[in-house]
């Protein structure tokens, strides 16, 4: 059923008490021509446009959890596209692209705000590399300007620029197109599209082996619900990724490690966009109902825990407190912490592996769901053709070996 | 926040104290290794769900860096054992 001003209207009319459900929930079929592992966001986006754009309709979709439960129900859903290198701005730039009409391409509300992002700057060192961003962006075609305090402060005016403060506010990096969108509505969105194009989305089922064939192909993967035969197996399991890629045989460059986040009681409007600092760990948005959206920093070790320690957390809410004076009354809802997959230059892996039939989309760390649509619409052409398209090229696992990495630590917003 | 015995200092002390130094029992490739051998000594890891042998560096204690096991699913630590002392079996 397609959402339209008449479908509203129809479904008021009745009180609300006959929407159907909106994606279907099969038992998995013997055999797909592509399993995708991992029903996130970038999992279910792949299998969109594998559907969409490339005609592969037989396609699983496979969760050990509910779909959108991982990082994606777990992110701050903050989209922005300010990164240093050409190959990021790519793939970034793509998806950062898609996002302002995707609620009308999936016909459901995502709910995409672009509010504005501002990095903020609280050392010469910051300023100097912000400013280096800010050129390189331009240079790109990608929108992002230079704020003194007195600047960041008319665009946000609950934020304290005393050059007193521990960490003083020096300027600030501003993307205007930046924002946020409703995670749960993007996970959502993809579902239902997907499976409406005939994906098999299968929750609840997780994967326990790869086979392979006698030529070292994949042939398939076992699961809690039986074997399900495939030619071509794309993982996109996050922070996951490293044990899944171990049915294998292989071993990755990741490191998964918890990234805390938290929200506060619902505030009238009081932060009219996105703000972020790596220097102290914290970054903050409000969401429609009010709450305000904070991401602290990761922390230190490995761990599948989805939490961590509160040390992290204090040490973001202090900062908070000292930029955001007003606030340091507010009481905290919630916290909790998803497992992020790093890798050692903070770009992520979208590419083929040693084994044939083997795709991999992680290493999106920190910052993965702004990339959900460019990340899922390159992977599905990368799955489907079985070579990379030209943005997804430089993405390669190959990079380690060769040594073109694509070293994006400064504008991952969050130091680890 | 973790409570990690240093086993150079023989005593638990707060994480705060230590500092994280990635996966233990890594042994430095000779200068023949090969493009891949290098590759997979800098950047791959095991990166294990479950009990993992990991480096600390007790920072602001005794400075010293040691080798702890840890189950990452319940970040419980197992033991902590000396730099040097081969992996301890698991009790």
């Amino acid at each position: 059923m397609r959402f339209s001003f008449a479908s509203l209207a129809r479904q008021a009319w009745r009180g609300h008490s006959d929407w159907p459900e909106q994606w279907r929930s099969p038992e998995p079929k013997p055999a797909y021509d592509v399993v995708i592992v991992g029903a996130g966001g970038h999992g279910l986006a792949t299998a969109y446009y594998l559907a969409k754009e490339h005609g592969v309709t037989k396609v699983a979709v496979i969760e050990k959890g509910w779909l959108g439960g991982g990082n994606t129900g777990r992110n701050t859903t903050v989209i922005r596209s300010n990164y240093l290198w050409e190959a990021s701005e790519g793939i970034y730039g793509h998806a950062h692209r898609m996002w302002p009409t995707l609620s009308q391409e999936l016909n459901y509300n995502v709910m995409f705000s672009p509010r504005g992002h501002m990095m903020i700057a609280h050392s010469h060192h910051d300023e100097q590399a912000f400013k280096r961003h800010i050129y390189a962006n331009r240079l790109a075609g990608i929108p992002n300007e230079w704020l003194t305090p007195e600047q960041a402060r008319e665009v946000c005016p609950i934020l304290n620029i005393d050059p007193g403060i521990r960490y003083p506010v020096r300027g600030a990096a501003f993307q205007r197109t930046a924002g946020t969108a409703r995670h749960d509505a993007v996970a959502w969105g993809y579902a239902r599209a997907a499976s409406a194009l005939g994906v098999d989305i299968v929750q609840n089922c997780p994967v326990t082996g790869i086979r392979r064939d006698a030529s070292g192909a994949v042939c398939g993967v076992e699961t809690a619900k039986g074997f399900i035969g495939a030619k071509k197996i794309g993982v996109v399991a996050a922070g996951n990724t490293s044990p899944v890629m171990a049915m294998a045989g292989l071993r990755m460059p990741l490191e998964s490690v918890p990234l805390q986040a938290l929200v506060s009681e619902p505030l009238k409007p009081v932060m009219p966009i996105v703000m972020s600092s790596n220097t102290i760990h914290a970054y903050m948005s409000q969401s429609d109902k009010g709450e305000l959206v904070i991401g602290a920093g990761s922390d230190a070790y490995v761990s599948y825990s989805q939490t961590g320690g509160l040390h992290i957390a204090t040490a973001t809410l202090e900062a908070i407190c000292e930029l955001f004076p007003m606030l340091s009354r507010v009481r905290m809802l919630r916290n909790w912490g998803g497992i992020v997959d790093v890798t050692p230059d903070r770009s992520p892996i979208l590419g083929k592996t040693p084994i044939p039939g083997l795709f991999v989309n992680c290493g999106w760390g920190t910052g993965g769901f702004k990339a959900t649509p460019g990340s899922g619409h390159v992977f599905a052409h990368l799955v489907a053709t079985g070579e990379p398209n030209a943005i997804a090229a430089p993405f390669s696992l190959e990079r380690f070996r060769t040594g073109a990495l694509i070293n994006e630590a400064t504008a991952a917003a969050v130091a680890h | 926040m973790l409570l990690i015995r240093c086993p150079y200092c023989e005593m638990e002390r707060p994480e705060s104290e230590f500092k994280y130094a990635g996966e233990a029992h890594l042994t430095r490739e000779p200068l023949t290794a090969t493009d891949e051998e290098w590759t997979d000594f800098l950047f791959f890891r095991h990166n294990t769900r479950g009990v993992y042998a990991e480096r600390w560096r007790h920072a602001v204690g005794c400075g010293r860096f040691f080798n702890c096991l840890r189950d990452t699913v319940s970040d419980k630590i197992v033991v902590t054992y000396r730099a040097g002392e081969p992996r301890p079996a698991l009790p």
